[in-house]
């Protein structure tokens, strides 16, 4: 009995191997993929294990030991308050991650929303969101989020906000081009010919097929995001003092780099890079699984 | 043609406008009190309303606008609330060494860029190619000040051998102010490295594939040949307009090097006239880095019509 009811999976497992594998099993084929992850996965786990896995308190100033280089007791050395760099390394990863984390997810929302609004309604709203478009792209991104933060005051939640607002129409942009595509497929008129509701068929039948791109989207602007974030908090207008922030530390220390105290801004420079390339290894995975 | 160019302008012309009301806001609008910003928490209420009105910041806010940017239009960008004088010389004089910056990255990054991508596509695929496309990609997103301080402790702190402040000094010579500039270049070539190869990547590879590369092939050319006639001709044309966008993007990022290099440049000036809540100058700034920004597109957009034969022959709109 139990190999009759078995026996109808089995064909269809082999024909489904043999044939399209499934995405993510493609992605695991990829060192580059793997590699990313792994980089990412350390940093996700130092952001929310951070003050737990970090050998000293990265606050707390020992005064007889400042402008240490590294050594078995600080690996990284420490900083001009006499703070261990590389517990300060370690916690750092949660500012930037949670900040860059949350004004990706704003944009993408806001912006798949107004794509998908763009794209198929277009009339008045595709014209209006055009010229926003434009008139965002008028400015580099760190520029734009430089003034807004500069005029209401730097906070992390500031910068959440500043930049989710300048992704949404550089992410709608997109979305609304992958729309058009698909308003030209067979199914959307027969959704239309079966009656449907416009937001039925914008967001229960278009949006599952823009969804690759919308995911793509996501890694590319969170790459963004994190080199916005770190942007600012050098130029002293993300995160303060003295909470642990690889940008913020590295803003405080530049100015004894030429002094030859290199450790206390290269560490923190070293994680940001590691950041953004596990991101970029990640994102150009996805992208060359999703056009192979 | 031409009457793409008209519209082409028109838009641009809208789009400054939008520009101006976005900087108006964020300058004069959302930092709620000038007055109270500037003198701080301590002022007396008196002081604040004194210098409110002499910043003419208690009028209605369309007049204000009005005069702002008629004042602009008439070359007055204001009055500068940190130097006490009129900002355009500074914004003038910060373009200029802007430039000079921008300038020596771009005559390394274009050629170098272009090749890497050529590259990087006849060798679709294969390692080179993949190499060019993930280095490029993260040399792109790394910010600056991060590539910045990386060369500033090898080449300036560990092998002493290069200047790590931009500034040469009043009066150095040409040869000095170019040593130093080359430290804070750098930076700036790795970031528009990436964009400069990807268009180029990817215009070669679409020249690649289409019909008229293969019917030159199987006329018999030789491989060069084909390559140098049919496929770079058509496959540099994208890359034309990304070069002239990075030249804007390339002025605004300036902000970061200028500030860790300590250069005097307009990236500088809007940063110490953010710390110094100097509202005017910075709105000046950011207009000024906008409309250059602005330009540089719109070159670019006019220059891909004149270069490409089916749009000047009047296959456009």
């Amino acid at each position: 009995m139990t190999d009759v009811v078995a026996e109808p999976t089995t064909p269809v497992a082999v024909t489904s191997a043999r044939g399209e594998m499934p995405p993510w099993r493609l992605l695991l084929r990829r060192p580059t993929f793997i590699a990313g992850v792994l980089i990412l996965l350390f940093w996700v786990i130092c952001a929310i294990f951070g003050h737990l896995i970090a050998p000293q308190d990265p606050l707390a100033q020992q005064l007889l030991a400042t402008n240490k280089g590294p050594s078995g007791a600080h690996w990284f050395g420490t900083d001009q308050l006499g703070r261990d760099v590389f517990s300060r390394v370690l916690v750092g990863a949660r500012s930037i991650l949670v900040i860059a984390f949350f004004a990706t997810v704003i944009g993408t929302v806001a912006g798949t929303a107004l794509g998908l609004a763009m794209g198929y309604l277009g009339g008045v709203i595709d014209i209006v969101g055009g010229r926003l478009v434009e008139a965002v792209l008028a400015l580099p991104l760190v520029i734009v989020a430089f003034l807004f933060v500069v005029a209401v005051g730097p906070s992390p939640l500031t910068i959440i906000i500043v930049i989710g607002l300048v992704f949404t129409p550089l992410i709608a942009r997109t979305v609304r081009a992958a729309v058009l595509v698909e308003r030209q497929q067979d199914y959307l008129s027969s959704a239309r010919l079966l009656g449907e509701k416009r937001a039925y068929i914008m967001f229960v039948e278009v949006l599952p097929n823009v969804l690759p791109v919308v995911l793509v989207e996501f890694t590319v602007r969170l790459g963004y995001a994190i080199f916005a974030i770190a942007s600012l908090s050098f130029l002293g207008f993300g995160v303060q003092p003295p909470t642990p922030d690889w940008g913020a530390d590295i803003s405080v220390n530049y100015g004894v780099l030429p002094a030859g105290y290199w450790w206390m801004t290269l560490f923190p420079a070293i994680a940001i890079a590691s950041l953004v390339v596990a991101i970029n290894l990640v994102t150009d995975s996805i992208e060359q699984v999703i056009a192979s | 043609m031409t009457t793409y160019i008209l519209k082409r302008v028109g838009l641009a012309l809208v789009t400054l406008w939008l520009l101006s009301v976005l900087v108006f806001l964020a300058c004069q609008v959302l930092p709620g009190d000038p007055g109270r910003a500037i003198l701080g928490n301590l002022a007396s209420p008196s002081a604040v309303a004194a210098l409110d009105h002499k910043l003419g910041v208690d009028r209605p806010l369309i007049e204000q606008y009005w005069t702002w940017v008629t004042g602009i239009l008439h070359g007055d960008f204001g009055q500068s609330t940190q130097f006490s004088a009129p900002v355009g010389p500074y914004i003038k004089a910060a373009l200029i060494n802007s430039l000079k910056l921008a300038a020596l990255a771009f005559v390394i990054v274009v050629p170098l860029g272009v090749i890497g991508g050529v590259v990087a596509a006849l060798n679709y695929g294969r390692p080179a190619d993949r190499i060019i496309s993930v280095a490029g990609l993260s040399a792109t997103t790394v910010p600056e000040f991060v590539s910045g301080i990386v060369v500033i402790v090898i080449f300036g702190v560990a092998l002493k051998v290069l200047p790590v402040s931009a500034s040469a000094g009043a009066g150095a010579s040409p040869a000095s102010q170019f040593e130093h500039l080359i430290l804070p270049a750098i930076p700036l070539i790795l970031i528009l490295f990436g964009y400069i190869a990807r268009m180029a990547r990817a215009g070669t590879i679409e020249s690649l594939n289409s019909d008229y590369t293969r019917t030159a092939t199987l006329k018999g050319l030789k491989r060069s040949v084909v390559i140098r006639r049919h496929v770079l001709r058509n496959s540099l044309l994208p890359t034309i307009t990304v070069i002239a966008t990075q030249l804007g993007y390339l002025i605004g990022g300036l902000v970061i090097v200028e500030v860790l290099f300590n250069y005097q440049g307009i990236g500088n000036l809007i940063f110490k006239a953010a710390t110094s809540k100097d509202f005017p100058m910075l709105a000046a700034g950011v207009l000024t880095i906008g409309i250059v920004y602005m330009v540089a597109t719109l070159v670019a957009d006019i220059l891909y019509t004149v270069l490409n034969p089916r749009l000047r022959l009047g296959g456009a709109e």
